[in-house]
């Protein structure tokens, strides 16, 4: 084997590392907008939401040395955000896109003034899993040590498959999104519902959020996030709000954006910054090759204001 | 104007007004826990954002961008579109306005001034335009579509600065060539302000008179607020979606073009600072009636020129600002409730009372 | 000097800004406004904790704020646009500052427009391209980074087991190049057979762009990284936790990184403080001022523990060469990566020579990327 063979081979494995690595917020996030979603409602603030989880679940960490009770306070951090949401959305005659706006804005605006102390300290980081035993290759072995928080998220994507398919929540839930007609009828309380829905989204946003701050990459501060809350929203509907495919959805972004920089290794260093677009590029492709003027998205939740 | 228009008009402005009142308090509040007098902050946000005029330019300075890509959002989406891509439409406008103005080299300033306005516009409208012909003939979401163009429009900014059209002479920034100086537009004569402004304003009441006095206007209102019923009355709906992305994303395109010729003189990142998603949330505030654009743009600039004061006077982080314009829009959703509740500006309580 | 930008607006703002610290100091008791005190703003891009290039000039905010006399006022997060200009007339009228540190690349061409707009304002920017015909109360100043950089590389060189070193780098800009030549170049001073792999994220700050590519070079076998992005904290604490050395940037980061973190590139911003006190005693100051160790603008950081003594010894003898101007970083026979001449045995650029650098936009060879 000779060089050349060498490098390919890593650029494979450091995107199939960058898939699991990246990947999850994105899981996260539109796991949590799927949830969101699926009860009717649009969150275009769980930007605002993973800002301000990656902040308070980075600030618990290095005010009490431990990272999983970071996460947990992200994503109530999390949660109580998306109820501010839920709340005025209760309000009629509200737009929820635009108060998932100024929720973007106010979350990371909060998240930004009460984070400044935090940007020098660092903070422990949360364990991975090796689960590369098998392997001597140091590159295979860094490639598939494992964040808990990723193997919870593709647990957790199966779950709520099943959940929303086969179970009375899951039912009620679909029912309360799909049809405010059909969701009255059956004598569901249609605003508890969504707000249940938003704010356990928001939790799990926020889980997204400390992922970032608590493991890869691993730090705080204001450029911590380009945007992976509303990428990730845009994620839910190429996904067509299975959990499932939010889970490849997230793999797919994530391996993509692992590509630039393994390219680079090699020595493959022109247009960088167009191999570093390749997600989005990738996504538009895919979403222009599956979409159909003729019906709406399969799966699209009738009460969902983006799909009318 | 009728009586109940003047009535809807007077609770609108109680209702906003109220909405201001709340938010100032609970910011007051905010920044009393943190230790500082309420008062002496309120008297530096206004002090940084209209006492004196140098914290009116600041304000207004920050507010003409915003003007143009609030347009990128609010004209789409009174066609029913969601389309959150001014980010991108401004960059793309930038670029073309740089590659225009290098083209025309030594052309007269008026001509070249509207030629390179016209390339800025023809590329913002372009790229949106692609956005509302994706939704219409394939059936593509066009608030993800717009979103992945801003990333995309960015990324081929940053390879063009970087390749094909970088001025190497630049040494400390990756920028692009620069536009010829004769063609650079700068200040207004009596307000140290850049000509985007008059621009903004302009554009501004132009499209405000064309959505409420034209019959493109209304159809534009009809296919927004009902498609079916525009298909029934036999509206040329693809048409009209397609021309109003075109027209947002132009908007913001020439925003694009002010950016060039009248603050940097080629295209760079700060062409990329979050214009295009601040201009969402006006769009949305003004409810798409681009003659409110204006004064909420101008709203959203105050804030963000008083940030500096505050950070400088007390200390408070620079998201300060943010804090409160997050704070203040949703409080003033929120007030949307109230529309209709307030019994005093409603003429049937007269008449029962 | 000219004073065409001596306009009736000008006028007025200067008019203007006597009231308005008139009025804010009535306004607003306990603020600080005693007479006779010089108010001094410092116009950050970024946080200015960052573990980084903001950092480096916030270290220099408070070395003047000690100068008697001195009140500095900070903004963080001012972009490069038409509000930093703005943010300068704001901190000129409203603070009464004399003094304006401009403290990113992007801030040069409104520094110079608001320099002949208040020609009683001194202004520095610390892009160092000053050139004659600018205004004179504007100050460019710069410290070779490169010198700092190859004395990193000499340790990465004796302490890579690989022979394979990588530079993660922000934007491709010249000073940059001039940055990893030099890391490469003191690497191959102690080990010439030694690569470097190159990675350019395109952003000034993308934290997790950066973790990446600090995972790709360790993949590619590269044990020493060196980061030159606005924060490389980051990048050094991915490359600690994977048990690889590091070499800081901007600023004193060995605290991220207690096992691996060998030295690491210093700014001296600092010096900027010579230029408030002679401002203010109304003594010449340079408009230009470029530097290395001999001038005293750059420096490194302290070893780490993973240093031996004689490698340390040899770093600081390098040091002292760039100080006695005996070792000189670009010396024939030199190519770049592509295989052109660009140096012939025996010819010598100066390191005081800023034309060359300005100039270099090629990697040394042995520079992979």
């Amino acid at each position: 084997m000779d060089a050349g063979d060498i490098s390919w081979w890593s650029v494979l494995i450091a995107v199939i590392g960058g898939a699991i690595r990246v990947s999850t917020p994105y899981l996260f996030v539109s796991l949590g907008e799927t949830l969101t979603e699926k009860s009717g409602r649009v969150n275009l603030g769980l930007e605002g939401v993973l800002v301000v989880g990656a902040m308070s679940g980075y600030a618990t960490a290095v005010l009490t040395g431990e990272p999983w009770l970071g996460v947990l306070v992200a994503g109530l951090a999390g949660a109580a955000l998306s109820l501010v949401h839920a709340l005025v959305c209760s309000l009629p005659r509200v737009n929820d896109i635009a108060v998932g706006i100024s929720l973007f804005i106010f979350g990371t605006g909060l998240a930004f003034f009460l984070g400044k102390p935090f940007i020098n300290p660092s903070a422990p980081r949360l364990p991975d899993i090796d689960f590369a035993w098998w392997s001597s290759s140091p590159q295979v072995q860094s490639a598939l040590k494992i964040n808990i928080l990723f193997i919870a998220g593709f647990i957790l994507a199966l779950f709520m498959a099943w959940a929303l398919k086969t179970t009375r929540w899951g039912l009620m839930l679909r029912t309360v999104g799909d049809s405010e007609e059909a969701a009255k009828a059956l004598g569901y309380n249609i605003l508890r519902v969504r707000m249940l829905g938003t704010v356990a989204g928001g939790f799990l946003a926020g889980v997204g959020g400390s992922y970032l701050s608590l493991y890869f990459p691993g730090t705080w501060n204001e450029g911590l996030s380009s945007g992976q809350g509303l990428m990730a929203v845009a994620l839910v509907i190429f996904a067509r709000w299975d959990p499932v495919r939010c889970f490849y959805a997230s793999l797919l972004f994530g391996g993509a954006t692992a590509l630039g920089p393994a390219l680079q290794t090699v020595g493959i260093t022109t247009n960088y910054y167009l191999y570093g677009a390749a997600p989005y590029f990738l996504t538009l492709a895919v979403l222009i090759y599956s979409s159909s003027p003729q019906k709406a998205l399969e799966g699209a939740p009738g009460e969902v204001s983006i799909n009318r | 104007m009728n009586s109940s228009g003047l009535l809807s008009s007077a609770e609108a402005v109680t209702i906003n007004v109220a909405a201001f009142a709340f938010t100032m308090a609970i910011f007051g509040v905010y920044v009393a826990a943190l230790g500082h007098n309420p008062v002496d902050v309120y008297y530096v946000l206004y002090l940084g954002s209209f006492a004196r005029q140098i914290s009116i330019e600041s304000t207004l300075t920050n507010a003409a961008p915003l003007m143009l890509t609030a347009l990128c959002t609010a004209i789409p989406a009174r066609a029913g579109l969601l389309v959150i891509g001014g980010e991108g439409a401004l960059v793309v406008g930038g670029v073309a306005t740089v590659l225009a103005g290098v083209a025309l080299g030594d052309a007269p300033f008026l001509p070249g001034v509207a030629m390179m306005c016209l390339a800025g516009a023809l590329a913002g409208g372009t790229w949106i335009g692609l956005v509302g012909a994706l939704r219409q003939y394939r059936g593509v979401n066009e608030t993800i579509s717009s979103l992945l163009l801003n990333y995309i429009a960015i990324a081929l900014m940053y390879h063009l600065i970087t390749g094909p059209i970088r001025d190497w002479e630049r040494v400390l920034k990756t920028s692009s060539w620069s536009i010829p100086e004769s063609l650079r537009v700068g200040e207004m004569e009596f307000i140290g302000v850049h000509w985007g402004l008059a621009a903004g304003v302009s554009v501004c009441l132009i499209l405000y008179v064309i959505m409420r006095r034209t019959t493109f206007g209304f159809g534009v209102d009809i296919l927004g607020g009902n498609p079916r019923a525009a298909q029934m009355a036999g509206l040329p709906i693809n048409r009209m979606v397609i021309l109003c992305c075109f027209i947002g994303g132009a908007m913001a395109g020439i925003g694009g073009a002010f950016e060039v010729m009248a603050v940097h003189g080629f295209a760079s990142e700060s062409l990329a600072v979050g214009f295009g998603y601040a201009g969402i949330l006006v769009a949305f505030l003004s409810r798409q009636n681009p003659a409110a654009i204006i004064v909420l743009a101008i709203l959203l600039g105050g804030i963000t020129a008083s940030g500096g004061l505050l950070q400088r006077r007390f200390d408070l982080p620079d998201a300060t600002t943010q804090v409160l314009q997050g704070l203040l829009f949703m409080v003033v959703l929120a007030s949307n409730a109230a529309y209709g509740r307030l019994s005093v500006f409603q003429p049937a309580s007269w008449r029962t009372a | 000097m000219t004073r065409q930008g001596y306009s009736r607006r000008s006028f007025m703002h200067r008019a203007g800004s006597l009231m308005a610290a008139s009025a804010v100091t009535a306004a607003l008791p306990g603020m600080v406004a005693a007479m006779g005190n010089v108010t001094v703003g410092f116009i950050y891009v970024g946080p200015r904790q960052d573990f980084g290039w903001n950092q480096s000039h916030w270290d220099a905010a408070k070395k003047v704020a000690a100068i008697d006399g001195v009140t500095v006022v900070e903004q963080e997060n001012v972009p490069e646009t038409a509000e930093v200009e703005k943010v300068i007339q704001s901190m000129i009228e409203l603070d009464g500052a004399k003094v304006i540190f401009g403290t990113s690349f992007g801030y040069w061409d409104s520094l110079k427009k608001m320099a002949i707009e208040y020609p009683d304002v001194l202004f520095t920017h610390i892009g160092a391209i000053w050139k004659e015909g600018d205004p004179t109360n504007v100050i460019g100043y710069r410290g070779y980074t490169e010198e700092a950089h190859y004395l990193c590389g000499i340790a990465a060189g004796r302490m890579s087991k690989t022979g394979k070193i990588g530079f993660i780098g922000s934007k491709p800009l010249y000073f940059i190049y001039n940055n990893c030549n030099g890391f490469v170049l003191g690497a191959q001073s102690v080990n010439p057979d030694i690569t470097c792999n190159v990675v350019i994220t395109g952003d000034w700050n993308n934290p997790v762009k950066e973790a990446e590519t600090t995972n790709s070079l360790i993949d590619q076998g590269c044990d020493v990284i060196i980061a030159n992005v606005d924060s490389p904290k980051v990048s050094i604490e991915t490359a600690e936790a994977r048990g690889v050395y590091t070499c800081g940037y901007h600023s004193d980061l060995s605290p991220l990184a207690p096992k691996g973190f060998l030295t690491g590139a210093e700014w001296n911003w600092a010096s900027g403080a010579e230029f408030v006190e002679a401002f203010l005693a109304g003594e010449p100051y340079p408009n230009l001022k470029r530097g290395g160790f001999k001038e005293d603008m750059v420096q490194i950081s302290p070893f780490g523990q993973a240093v031996p003594q004689e490698v340390r010894d040899e770093v600081m003898a390098a040091k002292q060469g760039f100080i006695d101007d005996t070792l000189m970083l670009y010396k024939g026979p030199l190519k770049d990566n592509q295989g052109n001449v660009i140096l012939e045995e025996g010819e010598v650029k100066a390191n005081s020579d800023t034309p060359f650098k300005l100039g270099v936009d090629w990697f040394v060879e042995g520079t992979v990327g």
